[in-house]
């Protein structure tokens, strides 16, 4: 009969565990968001140009201000669009 | 009256010559200067695309420029930028502490995307960037 340390292993554990999310502008110690550095703000974008959200960016709140505005910044100068399909 | 950092990115219309482009571009910095500004960086970034058309046009000449300087100057370039047709756009931003450290470090080349060391991709790049806003 199989024990309990037998069936331990046979699904992994970390499957069907969220990892957990976290702020990355703290984590790394970055204070200024440059809106003229587009590349870095793409990221924060989906296809159409929309901002992501905090709940799947992880952004604390106080980040996830900064980086909307840079991004209205940069949007504003036409280094990133407004309306867009396809942008990555 | 406060001296404070700003920034202001200009777009010049696509027309320009390259040497109207400097011309135009020492006519503000000294309208600038004479203002009272002290002028900090200069920096043409040249033709570039357009993420959307203004005016019509799909291309710009960038210039960016940083300056430490009172409100009043910042009002009277605005008023300049509004007046001159061959600017097609144009943005000022007040520099915090956070952004004047970014930008110094930037010109020292430790910081941006221009970087003395390894310029890699993203996760390397962020990584650095840590390294940076750590000290």
């Amino acid at each position: 009969m199989a024990s309990k340390n037998d069936i331990k292993f046979l699904s992994s554990p970390k499957i069907g565990s969220e990892r957990k999310k976290y702020c990355r502008f703290k984590k790394l110690g970055i204070n200024y968001i440059d809106y003229k550095d587009e590349q870095f703000l793409t990221r924060f974008l989906n296809e159409q140009g929309k901002i992501f959200p905090r709940r799947l960016t992880g952004n604390s709140l106080k980040f996830q201000r900064r980086v909307a505005q840079a991004i209205k910044r940069a949007r504003h100068i036409a280094i990133l669009p407004y309306v867009t399909d396809l942008l990555k | 009256m406060q001296t404070k950092n700003f920034e202001t990115v200009f777009i010049f219309t696509p027309v320009f010559k390259d040497s109207e482009v400097k011309e135009a571009i020492k006519a503000y910095v000294s309208f600038m200067k004479e203002q009272g500004a002290e002028i900090l960086e200069e920096d043409l970034w040249g033709l570039k695309q357009l993420a959307y058309p203004i005016k019509k046009k799909t291309t710009g000449i960038y210039f960016v420029t940083e300056y430490r300087a009172t409100g009043e100057v910042v009002d009277a370039l605005e008023l300049k930028c509004r007046r001159d047709t061959a600017v097609l756009r144009f943005l000022t931003v007040r520099l915090d502490k956070y952004a004047i450290k970014y930008n110094d470090d930037k010109r020292k080349g430790l910081a941006g995307r221009n970087r003395k060391k390894a310029a890699a991709p993203a996760e390397s790049e962020e990584n650095a960037e840590s390294a940076e806003g750590a000290e």
